[in-house]
């Protein structure tokens, strides 16, 4: 039950797709701001991840509830285009009131050994933010070996990311156990060296609870128990939301759930 | 087959989803025939096996209940066909579990396959047979048509190993429901063969999914599932019935409460395919 109520708060609910419409924004929130509505004492979830154009349909919704709202920005998910374009999409998301934004990093340019052009996007892209928190997506997918993950984790930490993400969640494989092991052993060792505390969040292809606790034993294995805070560890997800409020259900009725009884989204 | 060659011992597992895992438990047990000689190893599902085959009936539902019933019929039929080509070692199963003489086996498979026939030839006959356009006394076209419940779980009967089995799962899946089925515990070997059957016949994974293992075990969970949507009692032990339908009407499933010691040589009729329907009637206007 901790697991399940620590990974329901952990959650960034998402929804980018090319069919979202304010009504869908307005119906996360409302999931978001009460994710079982006939239980009260469920956590609320961390926040709510939307394409730019719907942050302020969202924090409209979410205004002081404590949810934040995140918003996907610099040309989301491919990251191709020029940079003036994704500094104006960042500033614009941060000004429609996203407290937290996702870039994505150019991966041709990391692939093709410009760690030097991809450090200086993202500090563009932090300045940009202003007080909002920054997550990087390093898209781990395209990354290919576990030493360009970790290469890719230390850039995105030395340029300043308060988070770093792993995948945008159109592109498979998504998140997966290992490389989020990788970027774990990234943030503790940052922490080790410099004493500041930065974030780990996987995103896309995280479906299950028993994924969810998976998840969370590393967090503890690997980064420490400081790291088990909303503040630190994320699930980018969609579906995983109604599979933890399912076996929540399961542990507390003594029978198994279905998707009959969650929100179906 | 040379007298000192050594049998292979079969250890089986489950059908979920079309695939064939172990159980997750990893737990098996013997299988004898009705003389206590060894026959081969069946997994014991566990809840956790029935918690899965609950999702993947779930997961194929939409297709099976959506495919036109004209497609189900040919479905049906063609799990028929591969039966037949079965026969043989239905037979032997059935004699070898039912302690009775090959003939009478024989018989017995000739009557399931033709049983399956039957339920093959309903699909596309329900809805005209059970749906009706009804009188109202107003400027509407009303009118009723059956629908599936939805995922049926299904405790197959404890004596008649394959007859029994092929009489409560067909009319099941015939009109479009999907179906968990906890096999005979003692006799589950033509319940194996035959998921062999649907798995090499068109019939799409999830749609029918068995359990071998302890009925009293597993049954519990699925009268309590909330995504399971009916429960069929032919198989449970007397003690537990009474508890069953009371964790059943928790999460308000339909129940179909059979007669004990029900004989399964006998005709059908359409009393078990009319226990899994619900009604859907539409009234649409008319002359504006």
């Amino acid at each position: 039950m901790w697991a399940i109520d620590t990974a329901i708060s952990m959650v960034d609910l998402t929804t980018l797709e090319g069919a979202d419409t304010a009504g869908k924004v307005r119906s996360l929130a409302a999931k978001a701001r009460r994710p079982d509505p006939d239980r009260g004492e469920v956590p609320k979830v961390a926040a709510v991840c939307v394409y730019p154009d719907m942050v302020a349909t969202a924090k409209a919704e979410l205004e002081g509830t404590g949810v934040h709202v995140a918003s996907v920005a610099t040309a989301f998910p491919s990251g191709r285009s020029i940079m003036a374009v994704k500094l104006a999409d960042t500033r614009y998301a941060v000004e429609q009131g996203a407290d937290e934004i996702d870039m994505v990093i150019d991966r041709g340019a990391f692939l093709s050994g410009n760690y030097g052009a991809v450090f200086d996007e993202i500090r563009q892209v932090k300045e940009a933010c202003g007080a909002a928190h920054l997550k990087v997506i390093l898209e781990t997918g395209e990354l290919a070996t576990y030493d360009n993950v970790r290469r890719a984790s230390w850039l995105a930490l030395l340029a300043g990311g308060d988070f770093i993400k792993t995948s945008t969640g159109k592109v498979a494989p998504a998140a997966t156990l290992p490389v989020t092991h990788v970027m774990l052993q990234a943030v503790r060792d940052w922490h080790r060296q410099t004493g500041e505390l930065r974030g780990v969040k996987p995103a896309g292809g995280i479906r299950s609870t028993k994924d969810a606790i998976k998840y969370l034993v590393a967090v503890h294995e690997v980064a420490g128990p400081e790291w088990l805070t909303a503040d630190l560890f994320r699930f980018g997800a969609s579906t995983l939301l109604n599979d933890l409020l399912m076996q929540r259900r399961t542990q507390l009725d003594g029978h198994y759930s279905g998707p009959d009884y969650v929100t179906v989204d | 087959m040379s007298e000192n060659r050594i049998a292979v011992a079969k250890t089986y597992k489950l059908y979920i989803g079309g695939k064939f895992p172990r159980s997750e438990s990893a737990r098996s047990y013997p299988v004898t025939d009705s003389k206590g000689a060894f026959l081969a190893n069946a997994a014991q599902g566990s809840r956790k096996d029935a918690r899965d085959a609950v999702s993947a009936a779930r997961k194929a539902f939409a297709g099976w209940s959506g495919a036109t019933a004209y497609n189900r019929g040919q479905v049906l039929y063609r799990v028929a066909e591969v039966l037949e080509g079965r026969r043989e070692q239905f037979a032997a199963e059935v004699s070898a579990a039912e302690g009775i003489g090959v003939k009478k086996a024989q018989a017995l498979v000739d009557a399931a396959i033709d049983r399956w026939v039957w339920y093959a030839g309903w699909t596309d006959k329900i809805a005209a047979v059970l749906g009706s356009s009804n009188p109202v006394a107003g400027p509407y076209f009303s009118f009723s048509t059956p629908e599936p419940t939805g995922v049926v779980a299904v405790l197959a009967p404890q004596r008649s190993s394959l007859l029994g089995l092929v009489s409560v799962v067909a009319p099941v899946i015939a009109s479009g429901n999907t179906a968990v089925v906890v096999t005979s515990e003692d006799r589950p070997l033509p319940a194996i063969t035959l998921s062999e059957v649907l798995a090499t016949s068109d019939l799409p994974g999830g749609v029918v999914n068995l359990l071998t293992g302890r009925t009293a075990e597993i049954a519990p969970w699925l009268a309590s599932h909330a995504d399971v949507n009916a429960l069929d009692l032919t198989g449970a032990p007397d003690a537990l019935r009474a508890d069953l339908e009371r964790s059943a009407a928790g999460t308000v499933k339909r129940v179909l409460r059979t007669r004990a010691g029900e004989d399964f040589t006998a005709e059908p009729d359409t009393s078990r395919l009319r226990a899994y329907l619900e009604t859907k009637t539409v009234w649409h206007p008319t002359g504006v």
